[in-house]
Parts: structure tokens; sequence; C-alpha cells
């Protein structure tokens, strides 16, 4: 296997400031390019972090970052300056959940596309508009011509997170990242904009990370599948792995939650509780207080990081057998 | 045969002007809600789903009268609102849970306050309506020594939901309006809130109206579903009707815009394009025609009424199925 | 009702403390705000007992023994340039200088805030006609308007404080506005009106509750401005008049001593400057004192 595109080994997240906060606790990961890999937790997961390292978007006086990350051979923690411009939005690039944030709202949209092209790139005015106007074609807009010169706020809601889409392709990233982009969406667009990715993900052979907290969408989109917990992957498989044989009991809990299932009118099989704080990096399985069928040593020591297969980890002791 | 109704809704509109104009006129209508009929029975759960601007979130407003219509009218257990039965009441007896559990709850007043305050308001002492208070943090499966005094910043969203639900219920109310109640919480805390609603339900008689964007979540909870568009009712039935045999293009196109949770089958077309259309000017005709595939001149041209169709209460507002529409697709599956 | 009935049990029972007794108990255990408000508090006393405390008549001056330094044997706090005793002067000074600096703040707080909680809460017609007239008001520059009205009332310390008041109300008003109007559009308003309370219920416990503390905290800051505000206009003549003793007019009455005894003439701007930053750290705690998250 060639080199990956993306190998993250024991990646430690921890923000500093009136309280500690673990975010991310050794953290690894690899990617394939042309593969697409779903990120699923729920808030405080530590999943949307992981991603922000990976742009190194997060506030660097206050946080604190372990382990190494590479992208495409090159070490993204140790990038200054220019290098780190040039990983930003050309090697890497990044879907917002919410486009009417990530979109200057006093720019027409064509003038911020051409404007990232043009500084990445260094090509002429023209030139960065007819890429543009291509990219706008590849995302589907409706009447792309005239799009262009529209103001964010004059766009419907699927129509900007199109935009914001192409603004991020625009540089032919080698690797996108997708932060929640369609949780705000009605169903109806939401199916639209994941099918679009999905096209676009293939179409570039490009990687792709996607994070979100909803199953579904996980299995429309990705090859692979981490589970994330309390900032550890607790469980990875390919999709089939995860949906037909889950064997984290957290991953149980919400394949339950999402009523993949459910008899209807039945109780739900939920998971009780809350997760944890993370004011102290965990010494032992984080999932334990929560988990139905927790031991006493689940409690007192970290659980092993059992591998059931060729890229299948599972990080419980029941998995030991 | 069929017992009169808990609460029925009949011909409900709610238009919001838009001002900005520099007199304060008008810059155009929302059609918020237009002509919308529904009733409840007692003990039913009643399910509404719909895209932004369908006008779910205005059509509960309505139910708990926060919000008065512009036309339409309003009966509970066979009382008329404004006539019969004044707001006050009505409002004791259908209560409301908002998506936002934060939004919801003063900042400044703790669990206990938070609960007791609407008892207090209603003449209850501040002692009794103190042990209501510790009473119903008990009922919603929180430790009333543990939560009773705090406020809502120390709660997780699922706490401060279950809260919500406990202030709601000091009312003894007939009917729960849920305005996506548990939206916004993760989906563990979610299925542990979609419990304690079922459970209540058993023990107290409720009713609910259970509003969310979530398709699955509707099914699990509901007996029958209302499905809105742009204000207007585009198909009502029971849960098995509607998701097993939709009638209205729509409520299709919604079904399988749901993920579909098999890797296997995985989505391969979007069944609709483009966003739902603005409701401030929405499109003549049937609404949905814009982006309907089997729309024909007739649904550009003549807005389709409710229509019966065999199974129980199954109700549709589509040519296809309205005899002698005109509609070249006219008996043809949907 | 018959699950939920409140009665079974007889033991006494305890409502638990309010909103405002847990932000007293925070005040308490903030050492800066109360050492802030003891300084407020001394200078109230000073004002009220001033005839007690003042050791000389801070009107009668002898030209022999003009801006003596501090220390000087029976006048520890030196002379003016008209030889009165600067520390008794001071001491009077209290009861001017805070009734100009805090009275006018205070009137202001509580019309402003009235009209800006009425228009946020009101909204609609009722909002614009009362914020675009707060607006007239609030087109002037404030020393420019406090020096207008109180020019166009007359000189005199009422018509100084009733110019002072009415230059405060409009950034007031509009703070109260902004604050009452984001919260009206929060839902527990909507979740109280739903459980059938009137609209004085709900602006009482609910909107009052939210929205004094940061009018109050925006209130306060103005007193240091308000403090220098009426000096200024006893400087021209149209606030107090000499030989009232007034921190602000003595400063300026000072201003040429500056080069012969530069300490004596900073002490009444000490006084402005210490009585100003007590405001402005007393608010600071109570910011943070009602703030439950802290």
């Amino acid at each position: 296997m060639s080199a990956p595109l993306l190998d993250m080994e024991n990646l430690t997240v921890r923000f500093h400031g009136e309280r500690t906060v673990h975010a991310v606790n050794g953290v690894s990961l690899t990617l394939q390019s042309g593969e697409t890999l779903g990120i699923l937790g729920e808030s405080g997961s530590g999943k949307s972090v992981t991603l922000k390292t990976l742009l190194r978007l997060l506030p660097e006086n206050r946080t604190e970052i372990g382990g190494t990350l590479r992208v495409d051979g090159q070490d993204v923690l140790a990038l200054q300056g220019r290098a780190l411009a040039d990983h930003r939005g050309r090697t890497v690039s990044m879907v917002f959940q919410d486009p009417m944030l990530a979109l200057d709202p006093v720019y027409r949209i064509g003038d911020q596309i051409a404007e990232t092209v043009m500084r990445h790139e260094g090509c002429s005015r023209s030139e960065a508009m007819a890429r543009a106007l291509d990219m706008f074609k590849s995302v589907q807009m409706p009447s792309p011509e005239r799009r262009l010169r529209a103001y964010p706020h004059e766009m419907s809601g699927g129509m900007r997170q199109r935009a914001m889409i192409a603004l991020a392709l625009a540089c032919r990233p080698k690797l996108l990242l997708a932060d929640e982009p369609t949780t705000a969406l009605d169903a109806t667009v939401q199916i639209q904009i994941l099918l679009l990715l999905r096209d676009l993900q293939r179409q570039f052979g490009m990687g792709m990370i996607f994070v979100t907290h909803d199953i579904g969408v996980v299995v429309e989109v990705s090859d692979r599948v981490a589970v994330m917990y309390a900032g550890e992957i607790i469980e990875t498989g390919t999709v089939h792995d995860i949906i037909r044989d889950a064997r984290h009991p957290y991953t149980k809990g919400l394949l339950a939650a999402n009523l993949h299932g459910a008899v209807k009118g039945a109780r739900l099989n939920a998971i009780s509780g809350a997760p944890p704080s993370l004011e102290s990096r965990p010494t032992a399985c984080s999932f334990a207080p929560r988990c139905p069928v927790a031991r006493e040593t689940c409690a007192s020591q970290p659980p092993p990081n059992v591998a059931v297969g060729a890229q299948r980890q599972v990080r419980c002791i029941l998995a030991q057998q | 045969m069929i017992p009169a109704p808990l609460f029925s809704a009949q011909n409900l509109v709610k238009h919001f002007r838009l001002k900005g104009g520099l007199l304060g006129s008008s810059r155009g209508v929302v059609r918020a809600v237009d002509n919308v009929s529904f009733d409840l029975a007692e003990g039913e759960t009643l399910g509404i789903v719909g895209e932004s601007g369908c006008g779910k979130s205005t059509t509960a407003r309505l139910i708990v009268d926060l919000i008065s219509p512009d036309a339409g009218t309003i009966t509970l257990g066979g009382k008329l609102l404004g006539k019969h039965i004044s707001a006050r009441e009505l409002r004791r007896q259908i209560q409301m849970v908002f998506q936002d559990s934060y939004a919801s709850l003063n900042p400044r007043l703790t669990m206990e306050d938070a609960i007791a305050f609407g008892p207090k308001v209603n003449g209850m002492s501040p002692q009794q309506a103190a042990r209501l208070a510790h009473e119903l943090l008990e009922r919603v499966g929180l430790e009333p020594r543990r939560f009773a005094g705090r406020y809502p910043h120390e709660l997780s969203g699922g706490q401060r939901q279950r809260v919500n639900i406990a202030r709601a219920l000091a009312f003894s109310p007939k009917i729960v309006v849920l305005d996506e109640s548990v939206s916004a919480l993760d989906k563990s805390v979610e299925a542990q809130v979609l419990n304690l609603l079922a459970d209540l339900k058993a023990e107290l008689g409720l009713t609910y109206v259970f509003i969310s964007h979530d398709l699955n979540v509707v099914r699990h909870m509901s007996d029958r579903v209302m499905v809105m568009y742009l204000g207007q009712v585009a198909e009502i039935g029971t849960v098995e009707a509607i998701y097993s045999a939709p009638a209205h293009p729509y409520t299709a196109a919604l079904l399988s815009a749901m993920p579909s949770m098999d890797p296997d089958r995985r989505t391969m077309e979007a069944p609709l394009t483009g966003d739902p259309p603005n409701p401030i000017n929405p499109p003549a005709g049937c609404r949905f025609h814009t982006r309907c595939k089997h729309a024909d001149t007739i649904c550009a041209a003549v807005e389709p009424g409710l229509f019966g169709l065999p199974g129980e209460g199954h109700q549709v507002a589509c040519h296809i199925h309205i005899p002698g529409s005109n509609h070249r697709n006219r008996g043809v599956e949907a | 009702m018959s699950s939920l009935s409140a009665s079974q049990n007889s033991a006494p029972f305890e409502v638990s403390p309010g909103y405002w007794s847990g932000v007293i108990g925070r005040l308490r255990r903030d050492p800066v705000a109360m050492f802030a408000l003891l300084v407020i508090l001394a200078l109230v006393l000073m004002a009220l007992f001033a005839p007690y405390i003042a050791p000389n008549d801070p009107y009668r001056g002898q030209l022999l023994r003009r801006l003596r330094p501090i220390g000087t044997a029976g006048f520890p706090l030196g002379t003016d340039e008209l030889g009165r005793d600067m520390l008794s002067r001071l001491i009077y000074g209290a009861r001017l200088s805070l009734l100009m600096g805090v009275t006018p703040v205070f009137i202001a707080f509580f019309f402003g805030a009235f009209i800006g909680i009425t228009a946020g809460f009101v909204g609609g017609k009722v909002n614009s006609l009362l914020m675009r007239t707060v607006d007239v008001f609030f087109a002037f520059p404030s020393v420019l308007l406090a020096i207008a009205l109180s020019g166009a009332l007359g000189a005199g310390i009422f018509n100084g404080l009733l110019s002072l008041s009415i230059v405060f109300i409009p950034p007031i008003a509009r703070i109260a506005e902004s604050v009452t109007t984001g919260v009206r559009k929060l839902e527990y308003i909507e979740a109280a009106r739903a459980s059938g309370a009137s609209s004085m219920t709900i602006v009482r416990v609910h909107v009052l509750g939210n929205v004094l503390g940061p009018i109050f905290v925006y209130a306060t800051g103005l007193i240091s401005v308000s403090l220098i505000l009426a000096s200024g206009l006893s400087f021209l003549g149209l606030g107090v008049k000499p030989p009232e003793p007034e921190w602000g007019l003595m400063l300026n009455t000072l201003r040429n001593a500056i080069y012969v005894q530069p300490w004596v003439a900073a002490l009444p701007g000490l006084m402005i400057f210490c009585t100003s930053i007590s405001f402005n750290l007393f608010s600071d705690g109570l910011r943070s004192a009602m703030d439950l998250k802290s």
C-alpha cells in the first residue's frame, strides 16, 4: 500500500483556560486518497476538534497539541507562515455546517472563490473567475453565471452549501473535510448535498473526512467509519461492519437510539446518563459509567484496543475473545 | 362510532405581514398557515412533519394559543375557543415544550422556581407550588434534592428538556405540544427523553402533538401523521398508511430522502431538486407543483383540496387522487 | 391532578432561596467589590456628617496663608488659593459632588430603564415612537447637550441636576431597550405566557430579573462621567457657583496653582478619581456576582 494521504498518530488536543478540557485523547487514523472516512460522534466527542486540528484552526495560545499528524507527507503540526497558508485551502480544505457564517456576507460568491484561487495559484483574475464558473457547474448550481454575482444572503440554504463546496474545492484539495455540512439543511436538500459530495469525491479522487452525529448520513457517504466518544476512537471498521456487526456497547446504543430496527411503540434501548466532562484525561474506559455490560476492570484500567480484523478495531475489553 | 375529538382545528389561517418599508409599510405576506384543519382524539399522538417554512411551528403556536389565528376556529372538548372556553383555560389544558431547552428556561430562576411559576400564577401557594415542583422533578427522572436549586446552565441539554417537560405537566394538561423538543439533543439522550415521553403518556393519559423533522422519530412516536408543505396539509393519515403507502408525491419524496441506513442500498438519486420555496409568495395552484415530477397543467391552475382515500382517516391534497381532476396520471400510482 | 397532587408531605417545606440572595452572597465574597463599596459608604458618611468631621470652616479663608503645602500644622492637606482649609473643603465637597454625580444617574436609570423596558417589551409602534424620540437627544454629544440644557434652564444646582439627568436618559434607555428586546424573544417568555401569566407578572418575574442587572451595571459606569460633566458645568458657571465647595469646581479654580503646590492642586482630582473608580469597581463586581456562570 502506498503512503497514506493522512497519517495521524496518537493525537491529543488539550484546551487550557479557566478549566482544562481534554478534547482529543490519543486518536490514530489513516486515510488513503480516494477514500471517505466518516467520523461519528455526539457533541463533545472531539470529532470537530480532530477535524479543526487538521487545518490548524484551533486558537494557538491556549491549545496544546501532541502526537504526530502528516498530510501528504508533510508534518502539519510543524507548518508555519506561508507553508501553513498553502496547506489550508490547497492541500486540505473544509466545508462547514453553517455556510452563512463561513461565507463573507459582503462579497459576491464568485469573487470569494476567485480570490482564493488567485491567492493559491497566482493566476489572473479572469482565469480565476473561469475556474469559479467551472466549480459552480461541478456543484450543479442552477443558473451558475448569474449566481456567481450573488451575495450569500440572496441564496437558499441548499445553494449556499453548494457555493461553500465550490469554494472548498476550487483549488483541488487532496483532502476535503466536511463538518456536519448537512445538519442545518432540510431533509430533501440534505440528500442532494450528500449525493453531490459523494460524486465530487469520486470525480476529484480526493480523500474525504465526514464528521456527523447522524448514522444515516455516515452510511450514505463513507467507506469506513470511526466512532468517537470522549475524545477517543472507540470503534473503527467499514460501514458494513459498523451497521451490521457493531461490537462496542456505545456503538450498539447509538444504533438503537437512531431507531435502527426499533419496534414501534416499544421502549428504546437507550444509553443512560451523559458523556463525561473531560476535565481530566481518562484513565479507564470513559464509557464504563454508562455501559450496560461494564465489568469491574472497565472502571480501573484503560480498555485494550482490540484488532478484530483488517482495519477493524474496538476499544473494549469485551471484544477480546 | 367515532367519539367526538378532544381537540379540533378548523380552517386555521395565519399570515404574517413583513414590515420593513420606511413608514412600516408591508413588503409582503408570509402565508405561514393557510387553511389547516385537523382533529386530535383523546390519547393519540399526532405527528407533524415537513421542511422549513411548512408552518409546523406556527401550527404549534396556534394550537396553544400563543398566537391567534387570522381565521378559523379551535375547539377543545367540544367548547369553542373564545366563546365557550377562555384562552387562559385553554392554555392550562394545552401545554408546549419548545426546541431550545436553554432559551425556554429563565436563566435566573432555579429549576424549582421555573416549574412552580405557572402554578403560582394560577393561584397556588408558594409552598404547595414548590412541593409540586419537587414531585414533578422526581416524575421526569431528576432527583429533586440535587436539581431543585440548580440553574439552567448547570444542567445538560437532556436534563433541561426534562425540566421543560415537568413545567408543562405542572398544570395537568390534557394535550402537550412537543415542537422539535428532542431535535437539539444528542441521539443517546434523545432516546432517553423519548422513553420518558412514552412513559408519561401512558401514565397520565396525555395526548401529544409531536412535531419533528426527523421522520424516524415521528414514526416511532405517532399514531397518525400530518405532512405539511408551505403552510398547507399535503397528506394526513395513520402512521402505517403514510409510511408504507404515501399518496402525496411530496410525502413519497420526503420518505425517500431519508438516509437508507443500509450500505448496500444507498440512495442513488435525490427525490427532489432545489430547496423548498419561500412561503412569502407560494406558487399558485398546488403549492408543490414546482418541485413535483408528476405535475400537470391542472396542478399549476387549481389548488387541490383534501380528498378522502380508502383507509382510516387518510386524506391527501393531490389532483392525482381527486376524481375528475383531469390530471394525466389520474389513477396511476403516485 | 390525581397523581401529581401536592399534598401528602406535611413536613415543613423550604422554598429555595431566590436569585438576589445568591447575588448578595457572591458579592460579599468579592474583596475588591466590598472594598469599593466601603469607600463609597465612607464618602456618603463623610458627606452626611461633614459639619462634625471638618476641622475648619470651608468658606473662611485668609489671604496670608494661601497655598500652604500638605502637612502644614492645623491644615493637614494644605490650603487653597484663597487660604481656605483643603481638608474641610474636600469633606464638604463630597456633598455637592455626590449629589451632582450620583443623583442624575439614578434619576436617569429610573426613567431610562422605564422607557427602554416599555419600548422593548411592547415593541411595534410604541417602540418606534419612544426610541426615535430618545434618538433625537442621543444625536447630540453629551457635553454639548448638558451645556445647552443648563444654559437654557439657567444656572443653579437644581437645573444642573435636571439637565444632567436628561443627558443620561437616552443612553440608558437605549441599553434597556436592546436588552429587553433580546429577552422578549426568548422562549421562556413564551412559556410563561403559555402558563397564563399576565404581562405584568411576566415583566416582574422574567423580564426585570434579566434586564435590570445589565442596565444597572451600565448606569453605575456613567457615574464617573456624570461627576466630570457636573464639574464641567460648574466651571462654565452653569452648575455650582463659587465659593461652594465642589470637587470639580475646586479642581478648576486650583489649576493656576499647579506650579506652586501641585499636590494640593491635585487633591480634588484625586477625590473624583477615587469616587469614580470605586463606582466602576463596584459595578464590575456586581456584574460578575449577577453572572450565574462564574
